[in-house]
């Protein structure tokens, strides 16, 4: 029937402005991006075409590929905690929200939001001071609970420090999934719900039940945000743990990890080419994971109409 | 009986979300009480509210004194509106042509356009600086509001053809019926059906524009064209041991965003329920 139509013009007005911007401003440059992996300089410094030496040196030579493993298991270890303590923390916090005539549900929402609107910066500074062995609110306020045995530097010590910021970034960024969780509670007809009523099924039974098959592809949606987030993430490691990532790199992510080879740090110049390298590997890891999602467990979701 | 319980369950639905309000207030509540106290009191005792003993203006004093933050203000307020405005509009329109429209190519076009929420736009910088000092665009805010609605776009669109395609099919061709043309069901009809997405999609763009630190660095680093985010951070660099002015540059930095979050979530939550009332 479509095919018979005459040119749609309508279809390129609507797309047209979206698509120039983005791709003027995003894969242009991201393309040049990907190319310059495959460039390095000789010894002149003059630039030339090698392949994948920059990918062999990268995951064979030990000083890169260890460097790298770390931070790619740093990074999965950053979106484990995520997906286990901020997911499930956001959905029920939905859930809580969306009880029917709960009252100041409003100021709740717009209270548990305000970490997410929070600089890095204001983060990465506020959660230093409270960790802070030495000003100390943490070590004061767990002595006033009697459990100040609990306390350490956490972000001092190489075996909590990542978990530790996890922990913060998850505390910032809760509200993402709530929010968008409670936006789809929300879209549930009434009619649904009062027909699970009238057949008894009500409290968290009507949540497990009736409720979270319908929102599974918002859960869908804020896994594969979560995932992309997780693998990009480069600010809050920035600010609180410095470009090296410490203490002795046990924070470092691919994004810090980027940072430094791009960039350069203290004594080491930037490598473009390198940080090119690691750039498209980033790419493709995120790539890859944004294809399970798209083929793997977008398409076998149910989406109802209402 | 059936009372008792709700009235149970309501009251442990307010304990968890007034708990879990203390948790993502506290530290915020933190900066801004110690922004009114003295050197000394901040060590003494983090946790008191300022008292006329403790109470002191000094760290704001000094911020005044040397920053130009109502500018910077103004430079954030400004790049913040206008990306949002571009990445609304354009990426509504674009997500509608997705989810409305079968023809040649749309999966394509929908799978390119998502490209970018899975590549940070940072990946190009350089590319994208080379690009702005070509153009001449380098220390504008013109460059920072075409690269924020670069970075926008992808997830709004994503979003919202997630939302319109659940837009009921009858509705916009009854539209159509009634001579509707194209422009006007999207304008006119399903567009205020999305609202509540939209609001959403606004408060997630905003967020990272208002917060960046990157492009405002490498773009747009004069004295008259930074952001708020890059003024907070030059400062706290300059006056690292100076708590009081770090303090109160930090509560200044808060002020701004959580007004401007203040006014879009009431329009959130309208948008919301005027979403649920079907």
């Amino acid at each position: 029937m479509a095919s018979r139509k005459p040119v749609r013009w309508h279809i390129a007005v609507f797309l047209a402005p979206a698509v120039l911007v983005y791709t003027a401003l995003m894969i242009v440059p991201l393309f040049g991006t990907l190319a310059q992996s495959l460039m390095n300089h000789d010894a002149t410094g003059a630039r030339i075409f090698v392949g994948l030496r920059n990918f062999a040196t990268l995951f064979g030579d030990a000083v890169w590929s260890d460097a790298f493993w770390n931070a790619l298991g740093n990074n999965t270890w950053f979106f484990v905690i995520h997906m286990l303590v901020q997911n499930p923390i956001g959905i029920a916090l939905a859930a809580i929200l969306s009880t029917p005539r709960l009252r100041m549900a409003g100021f709740y929402r717009t209270a548990i939001f305000i970490p997410t609107i929070l600089s890095f910066v204001i983060v990465g500074f506020v959660w230093k001071l409270i960790l802070s062995p030495i000003w100390g609110i943490a070590p004061g306020m767990l002595d006033a609970v009697g459990l100040k045995f609990l306390f350490a530097p956490w972000l001092g010590k190489e075996e909590y420090a990542l978990t530790a910021l996890a922990l913060v970034s998850v505390w910032q960024f809760v509200g993402i999934p709530m929010m968008l969780i409670y936006a789809a509670l929300l879209s549930i007809p009434d009619g649904v719900i009062e027909a699970a009523e009238m057949d008894g099924i009500t409290g968290w039974s009507q949540f497990w039940r009736i409720k979270l098959p319908l929102i599974l592809p918002s859960v869908g949606i804020i896994s594969i945000l979560t995932f992309v987030g997780n693998f990009n993430a480069f600010d809050l490691i920035y600010v609180a743990q410095g470009a090296l990532a410490g203490p002795d790199f046990s924070t470092d992510i691919l994004g810090t990890f980027l940072y430094r080879t791009f960039f350069g740090f203290q004594l080491q110049l930037g490598d473009p080419y390198m940080g090119s390298a690691i750039a498209t590997a980033m790419f493709g890891i995120i790539l890859i994971g944004v294809c399970i999602y798209l083929f793997g467990i977008q398409t076998r979701l149910r989406r109802y109409q209402f | 009986m059936k009372a008792r319980a709700s009235t149970g369950r309501t009251i442990a639905a307010h304990a968890v979300l007034l708990a879990y309000t203390l948790i993502a207030l506290f530290p915020v509540f933190v900066i801004v009480i110690n922004s009114f106290k003295s050197r000394k009191a901040i060590f003494a005792d983090p946790l008191g509210l300022p008292l006329p003993g403790s109470f002191d203006l000094v760290g704001y004093r000094t911020v005044l004194h040397q920053g130009d933050f109502f500018l910077y203000f103004q430079n954030s307020l400004i790049v913040t509106v206008a990306s949002l405005f571009c990445v609304l509009l354009f990426g509504a329109m674009a997500a509608f042509a997705l989810s409305e429209y079968r023809f040649r190519g749309n999966t394509l076009m929908g799978l390119y356009l998502a490209l970018g929420i899975m590549i940070p736009i940072r990946l190009g910088t350089v590319a994208i600086l080379e690009m702005m000092v070509a153009s001449g665009l380098v220390n504008t805010l013109t460059a920072l509001i075409l690269v924020y609605t670069a970075q926008g776009l992808p997830l709004a669109i994503f979003i919202l053809a997630e939302f319109m395609k659940s837009v009921s099919d009858d509705l916009k061709n009854a539209g159509r019926i009634d001579g509707l043309s194209e422009y006007r069901i999207f304008f006119s009809l399903v567009l205020p059906l999305v609202r509540p997405a939209m609001a959403t999609v606004a408060v997630f763009t905003m967020i990272p524009i208002w917060n960046d630190l990157w492009f405002p660095l490498i773009l747009a680093p004069a004295e008259d064209t930074k952001t708020v985010t890059l003024g907070a951070q030059v400062f706290i660099g300059q006056f690292v041991t100076n708590w009081n002015a770090v303090l109160a540059a930090l509560s200044l930095a808060i002020v701004p965003v959580l007004v401007l979050y203040l006014i879009f979530s009431r329009q959130l939550i309208r948008g919301i329920t005027a979403g649920a009332v079907k």
